[in-house]
């Protein structure tokens, strides 16, 4: 990496250290399917009556990152403005036979595969331009990906402050306590985005630790 | 089914790009690559965006990547920011597949 890059992401992390801003961009990042789209629409239905996206049972539903600006959030007193990032599932494959299982036609499938692989770029390029993640993964399953490893590495390495959200505890094989042990340096919040059950909890780590 | 392993020495000299190149290449071939010191998060997400470049829909759909998670850095390594990979495999999203992964071991199957 060169030494621009370096300096770059080093002064980065002072702006944020000393000069807060008043609206900070959090994205919300993870692998296809882990409900990425459904914690953005909780997010905005709670705080501006309003949603960013219709989440799918197909994969890559999001093919392109979508921003829903000055989201205020109050928890306690405290209160803290978010510009809140939906991006696209990452993956380090998309197969266009997966969605044929779906019901879609082979010209879909192809269509949207190619749609899903940019907006894998799109959303690794956005990692540059936030503030604040939070890294969303299903509970019912094993975290230990190399998606969600490389995810955080990435997080580590730009130093920008994580949440992991814990999402789908409402479903019986959920063990956010796995996901926990697999990412114990960072803190962990178990929701169901879907119905709402501990958001207060996550809307209170999300005013603690960006704010 | 050729497995490329290639040393920590010969990795110490190449740059992100020459590395991400070589991997991809040797798997659009149908090759499986272990590397000794594995990438770091910024090189493994670059082999991902340059991965969705390539990726053409029909002979090739992408990568299987797994490593170990990185270790705790020592007092010395945190000082001089140097991050350190722990071995890697890369193949063909369509013949590689991993089955189980913890802290310490990869399973994978080869077909």
């Amino acid at each position: 990496m060169g030494i621009l890059s370096k300096l770059r992401k080093r002064l980065r992390f002072f702006y944020r250290l000393f000069l807060r801003k008043d609206r900070l961009k959090i994205g919300i990042y993870g692998p296809p399917n882990a409900g990425k789209t459904t914690l953005a629409n909780r997010i905005l239905r709670d705080w501006v009556g309003e949603i960013i996206g219709t989440p799918s049972e197909i994969p890559h539903e999001t093919r392109r990152v979508k921003l829903r600006e000055g989201v205020k959030i109050q928890v306690d007193g405290k209160s803290i403005t978010i510009d809140v990032v939906d991006t696209p599932g990452i993956a380090a494959k998309v197969d266009f036979h997966d969605f044929l299982k779906y019901g879609l036609s082979e010209e879909e499938a192809k269509r949207r595969a190619k749609e899903a692989t940019e907006g894998v770029i799109e959303a690794i390029k956005w990692l540059d331009d936030l503030d604040g993640i939070l890294l969303v993964m299903d509970a019912t399953e094993d975290p230990y990906t190399q998606v969600n490893v490389t995810i955080v590495g990435n997080i580590e390495a730009r130093k920008l402050p994580l949440i992991i959200v814990a999402n789908k505890i409402d479903l019986p094989t959920a063990s956010p306590a796995r996901i926990k042990a697999a990412f114990p340096q960072h803190q962990v919040v178990p929701i169901s985005a879907l119905k709402g059950i501990n958001i207060d909890a996550l809307y209170k780590a999300i005013a603690e630790k960006f704010g | 089914m050729e497995v490329n392993l290639i040393s920590k020495e010969k990795l110490s000299r190449m740059g992100s790009m020459e590395k991400i190149r070589m991997i991809l290449d040797s798997v659009k071939e149908g090759k499986i690559v272990v590397l000794e010191t594995g990438l770091t998060p910024e090189e493994e997400a670059k082999l991902i965006e340059v991965t969705m470049l390539e990726i053409d829909h029909e002979n090739f759909v992408g990568i299987e990547l797994e490593s170990y998670p990185q270790k705790e850095k020592s007092i010395i390594s945190r000082i001089l920011g140097k991050k350190q990979g722990r071995l890697t495999i890369i193949g063909p999203a369509n013949r590689l597949k991993t089955l189980e992964k913890r802290e310490d071991l990869i399973r994978a199957l080869i077909t």
